[in-house]
């Protein structure tokens, strides 16, 4: 991979200035680059990975996850039945898996009940989809690479040779 | 209780007073750290939890681990075509230093002498004196911070029995291209001259290839070999290193160690064998890694107009400070002082160092920008 990608990957807010510091290069060449990968979609958006634990306020979800098993259509396979369901505002995920089930599909909600309605008024109902398996999530560990602890102190010595 | 002549002797590292003054601070940002700022990676913690689960908390044999000494051997003949033989060739040592101390001790008579090429790690000299040997320190500030043969043979006398390289050097960064080596190790074989050669840093070499000192035509007879798992692996906790070298030398040695050491603790060994299998990956992603630092800080300090040429290894960077009209102790402390902000004094390394400060990069990008930011404005005060 590409080493503009490698760093923002880590930090989305690295400056062109600095990534072009870090590598050597001209600030021009990494900007056309980061506009390249933007344009092609290899770079999708900038966010931050929010650890939702340490928010505790009326706003905080709920997340599920759902195994759902679905019959594919003629031509179309999975795809536009994934479409109709990934489609739901309330998806965050979803994904194509091989095994005992076809999709695996990330919710969130404000509550269970919430997530339970999605379940039972929206996703079952569909037409292709054969049953489905909910699986609430209790506690995040890690998330896209990031251990959510707070930061861990610092253990080494502060001067040394 | 008289403490002994040759102790009583020994220079108290003049910075001791300076090191102090940082650890009782709080808050400070640490750019002064000779240490990976990774945490061993996890497959190898893991080896060491499993190796005590598993009940090893036993001796090992006086030379180490053979599973060590085994992925030791293999893992040199792939990296440099190096062919060291794990039973007589290769110890286990408690890091390079205590090899260090093993391969002086093994080797000088009193009045035998020792070249140190300077800046340098700190330990060299003392340790030599300790082993009733005599430094010969060489100023190597003149050349770029590199021992050249024209410096080597001014310096070497009946008297000099080897010499301690050390590349990628701590503090400078400085490392060699194979004909610099070449021809610094015509000259030693001139002069009959062991070559100590410390290459603890020498997975981290961003520019070309490392070149390991015995792989140079006839040197590996008049070489040991020394590394370690602390750097490249971050490990610098466990202590893990090894020597290689003839095997008469590496017998001298084992005796030392045998009854000074007896052995490196076992954990420590199952995980730096472990280390050996699974760890080579993230040794290249923390290369990579340092090496994006580097450039931002040679880049920066530049342009701060505290010169310094681009290291080729290690994670040190050691710009000139003589614009500032202050002395190496001044500026550290003043930073300090004003700024907390922690860097090392180049005259630790040794006194031709006046004028420089070792800044590691073996620190988060973030810690890095924040510094950089508090020593521009601490210079900007200067100006």
């Amino acid at each position: 991979m590409d080493e503009i990608l490698e760093i923002l990957e880590k930090d989305g807010r690295a400056s062109v200035e600095d990534i072009a510091k870090m590598l050597r290069k001209k600030p021009q060449d990494v900007k056309n680059a980061i506009k390249k990968y933007e344009k092609e979609g290899a770079i999708l958006k900038y966010k931050a990975v929010i650890n939702k634990d340490l928010i505790k306020d009326s706003e905080s979800e709920i997340r599920a996850l759902i195994e759902v098993n679905i019959v594919p259509q003629k031509d179309l396979g999975f795809e536009k039945i994934a479409e109709r369901i990934y489609s739901f505002p309330e998806v965050t995920s979803c994904y194509l898996i091989s095994g005992t089930y076809d999709l695996l599909v990330v919710v969130e909600g404000k509550n269970l009940h919430t997530v339970s309605n999605f379940v039972a008024e929206k996703l079952s109902c569909l037409e292709n989809v054969r049953g489905t398996a909910t699986h609430f999530l209790l506690k995040k560990y890690k998330e896209d690479g990031v251990i959510l602890k707070q930061k861990p102190e610092n253990k080494r010595i502060a001067i040394s040779y | 209780m008289k403490i002994s002549k040759i102790v009583e002797k020994m220079q108290p590292s003049g910075i001791r007073a300076f090191f102090d003054l940082v650890l009782g601070m709080k808050e400070v940002i640490s750019l002064g750290v000779g240490e990976p700022d990774f945490v061993t990676p996890w497959q190898i913690r893991e080896a060491g939890i499993y190796s005590l689960e598993q009940g090893f908390t036993s001796y090992t044999s006086n030379k180490g681990l053979y599973k060590l000494r085994l992925g030791i051997h293999r893992h040199l003949k792939n990296k440099y075509g190096l062919d060291y033989c794990p039973d007589d060739e290769i110890l286990i040592t408690v890091g390079v230093s205590e090899g260090l101390d093993l391969i002086l001790r093994s080797i000088i008579n009193p009045g035998d002498k020792i070249l140190v090429p300077q800046p340098s790690y700190v330990s060299y000299g003392p340790v030599t004196e300790l082993a009733g040997g005599t430094s010969i320190y060489i100023d190597t500030s003149k050349d770029g911070f590199k021992i050249t043969p024209k410096l080597l043979e001014k310096h070497i006398d009946k008297k000099a029995k080897a010499i301690i390289l050390n590349y990628p050097t701590n503090p400078t960064g400085v490392s060699y291209r194979r004909k610099e080596l070449e021809a610094i190790n015509k000259v030693l074989l001139k002069h009959k001259i062991l070559c100590i050669s410390d290459e603890v840093y020498g997975d981290l070499t961003y520019d070309f290839n490392h070149i390991a000192f015995p792989t140079l035509p006839k040197a590996k007879n008049n070489t040991v070999y020394f590394n370690g798992f602390s750097k490249a692996y971050a490990m610098t906790g466990w202590r893990v290193g090894f020597a290689c070298g003839p095997k008469e030398i590496i017998a001298a040695m084992t005796k030392i160690h045998q009854y000074t050491i007896m052995c490196v603790p076992i954990t420590s060994q199952m995980a730096a064998a472990e280390a050996l299998v699974s760890g080579r990956k993230s040794v290249e992603q923390m290369k990579r890694e340092y090496n994006r630092r580097r450039s931002l800080m040679v880049e920066e300090l530049n342009s701060l107009g505290l010169k310094c040429s681009r290291p080729q290894g290690a994670f040190y960077v050691f710009p000139c400070i003589k614009s500032t009209g202050l002395s190496s102790m001044e500026f550290s402390r003043k930073l300090l002082e004003e700024e907390k902000v922690a860097v090392v004094p180049g005259t630790a390394f040794g006194a031709c160092a006046e004028g420089y400060i070792r800044i590691s990069y073996a620190s988060s990008m973030d810690n890095l920008k924040e510094a950089l930011n508090r020593i521009k404005r601490f210079l900007e005060r200067r100006k």
